[in-house]
């Protein structure tokens, strides 16, 4: 194992982070994913010594680092805000860590295409240049490991895509085992290979991105993952790997998990709903559920309808879409989905 | 104008404020981010001087100076002679009655630092001394300079503890203020005024330029701030 960290820390005011990670040897970044008070920074900055474990331990490749300083763990820690030096000027921004020879910020500086605003301050850095000044400061002290805490959260979204490309090709290239911490699934997917979910101070699932994302194995962690519909469902018959579920007042079908579980908390993303005017006559999609619109919301390019079909169930259309089936609140509409997109996870 | 006064006022001052910085960076640096439960006690003992009568502030140096004391007995075999009415007692006295005009503003300037970037040091290997001359110290050079103008400020104008500790010996213990008291009471009033005056004169200069560099200092500080949130 290239990390291991038991963190246990405890806060005035009861709050309580007992979280357990491993990372095994190999150059891989780690997502550490979760909402905005799971616990994520703080696990971060136990990790780098920069807040004290109650109880616990921080083993970095067989050295134990629980008592040693931050300034011992050869860690590249990037601030949310990137926290620049305001009285230093990018070169000496980056040449800060100590006995840092000209020819490595250099080097950093044209890695980073920050080469051509060395000489100024960081107040008169776009975000993007903040940040890529930051990673260059981190990178010139050689580190061995690195924390990224929200990297990409202090930038407007125009540059936060193109950023986290980047971001993603440069963490790949340079072959330092990393740690990211974010709250965006977006984020997680394009920069992570290992991703850790974290929900009420605890690590609750870890996997490839894609897996848990799209198949949670608690009820914390599908609603962390932004899955808009948990509902509880009870088994009413299951044959040739197909399960029918009864949800509130509706009935549906799902793809069987195996195992013999009765009850499921049942999650449907909202973009995988479709919305109908009619019943369609033939469609491969298992589920048709006729409901009344309760609400309709704006979220984001897309529409949030909340129905009732027996349960709450949102759907996220296009806006057009919402135009072109004249939703409003009340209406008659068909929710339409496939078995495969009901993800189960079994209630215990 | 007693010119010898006027030497004697501006080197208590100087000798005063350089040995108070020497103080007070540690010692607002203990201040801004020590976690000790009873911190409270010793800023309250740093503030004291700001609102004890200078009497009893002299009368207690005194009493700490006099060859009944440790400290005086000390002093005596180190030195040969006493520290009551000499310079350097007057010394000792300055020092402590203008410690809090030299340790509050330098601990609030320590402690208006954003910890981040003490953190972000501490990530890139620098030490904790090291920080403080690299970091906090370039963040906080304005409540620095405040605290070393206004103790040797306040060190002009002092009166009560010079009179009690030092004495009024001329060219050793006497200063601009004493000197003023002791015209006023031989009824040479032309003469005070100008003493007066000069010390007036002097001490607004002195103020002007605390305000005038901290204003400055936090127009670069803000503007800085705004253009990099931007």
């Amino acid at each position: 194992m290239l990390l291991i960290a038991d963190i246990d820390k405890r806060f005035e005011g009861g709050l309580r982070i007992e979280a357990s990670i491993r990372i095994p040897a190999g150059a891989s970044t780690n997502i550490l994913f979760g909402p905005s008070g799971a616990g994520k920074t703080t696990v971060l900055r136990c990790i780098a010594g920069l807040e004290k474990l109650d109880a616990g331990r921080i083993v970095f490749d067989g050295q134990d680092w629980t008592n040693v300083p931050p300034q011992k763990r050869s860690i590249g820690y990037l601030f949310q805000d990137y926290a620049l030096f305001p009285h230093l000027r990018v070169s000496e921004n980056i040449g800060y860590a100590a006995k840092r020879s000209p020819e490595i910020v250099k080097r950093v500086a044209a890695m980073l295409k920050v080469d051509d605003v060395l000489h100024r301050w960081p107040g008169e850095l776009s975000g993007g240049q903040q940040q890529r000044v930051a990673l260059a400061r981190v990178l010139a002290r050689k580190p061995r490991l690195l924390l990224l805490d929200e990297p990409l959260s202090a930038l407007d979204a125009a540059t936060r895509d193109h950023v986290r490309s980047e971001l993603a090709e440069l963490l790949r290239s340079i072959g330092i085992p990393a740690i990211v911490v974010t709250h965006d699934w977006v984020d997680a997917l394009t920069l992570g290979d290992q991703m850790l979910l974290m929900s009420g101070g605890r690590v609750l699932q870890s996997g490839p991105p894609q897996e848990v994302l799209t198949r949670p194995q608690h009820r914390e962690v599908a609603t962390a993952v932004g899955v808009e519909t948990v509902v509880t469902g009870h088994t009413r018959d299951r044959a040739g790997g197909i399960v029918v579920l009864e949800v509130g007042a509706a009935e549906l079908v799902a793809a069987d998990p195996g195992g013999d579980d009765a009850e499921f908390y049942v999650c449907i993303r909202g973009e995988d709903v479709t919305l109908e005017k009619g019943r369609a006559e033939q469609s491969s999609a298992r589920n048709h559920l006729r409901g009344i619109v309760r609400e309709i919301a704006p979220a984001g390019i897309l529409t949030k309808v909340m129905i009732n079909v027996g349960f709450e169930l949102v759907a996220l259309v296009t806006r057009q879409a919402a135009a072109d089936l004249e939703l409003r609140k009340g209406a008659e509409i068909f929710a339409v989905f496939k078995a495969s997109a009901v993800h189960l996870i079994p209630k215990k | 104008m007693n010119w010898v006064a006027l030497a004697t006022t501006l080197k208590l001052a100087v000798t005063t404020s350089v040995i108070l910085m020497i103080i007070a960076l540690p010692l607002g640096y203990w201040v801004a981010f020590s976690r000790w439960r009873w911190k409270f006690l010793v800023e309250a003992v740093v503030a004291l001087p700001i609102v004890l009568p200078p009497t009893v502030l002299g009368f207690y140096v005194l009493m700490a100076m006099g060859p009944r004391s440790p400290l005086g007995r000390f002093y005596e075999t180190l030195a040969g002679h006493g520290l009551p009415f000499t310079f350097e007692g007057l010394v000792f006295a300055s020092v402590l009655y203008s410690l809090p005009f030299a340790v509050q503003p330098v601990a609030a300037a320590f402690g208006s630092v954003e910890r981040k970037y003490i953190e972000a040091s501490w990530m890139l290997g620098v030490s904790n001394l090291e920080t403080f001359f690299r970091v906090i110290i370039p963040q906080s050079w304005a409540g620095v300079l405040t605290g070393l103008v206004l103790s040797f400020a306040h060190t002009l104008g002092e009166f009560g503890v010079v009179l009690m500790v030092g004495g009024n010996i001329p060219g050793v213990t006497r200063t601009l203020s004493i000197d003023i008291y002791n015209q006023v009471e031989s009824l040479n009033y032309s003469s005070a005024a100008t003493t007066s005056a000069a010390l007036l004169i002097i001490s607004f200069v002195i103020l002007s330029i605390v305000y005038g560099l901290n204003r400055k200092v936090w127009f670069f500080a803000a503007d800085r701030r705004h253009r990099q949130a931007v």
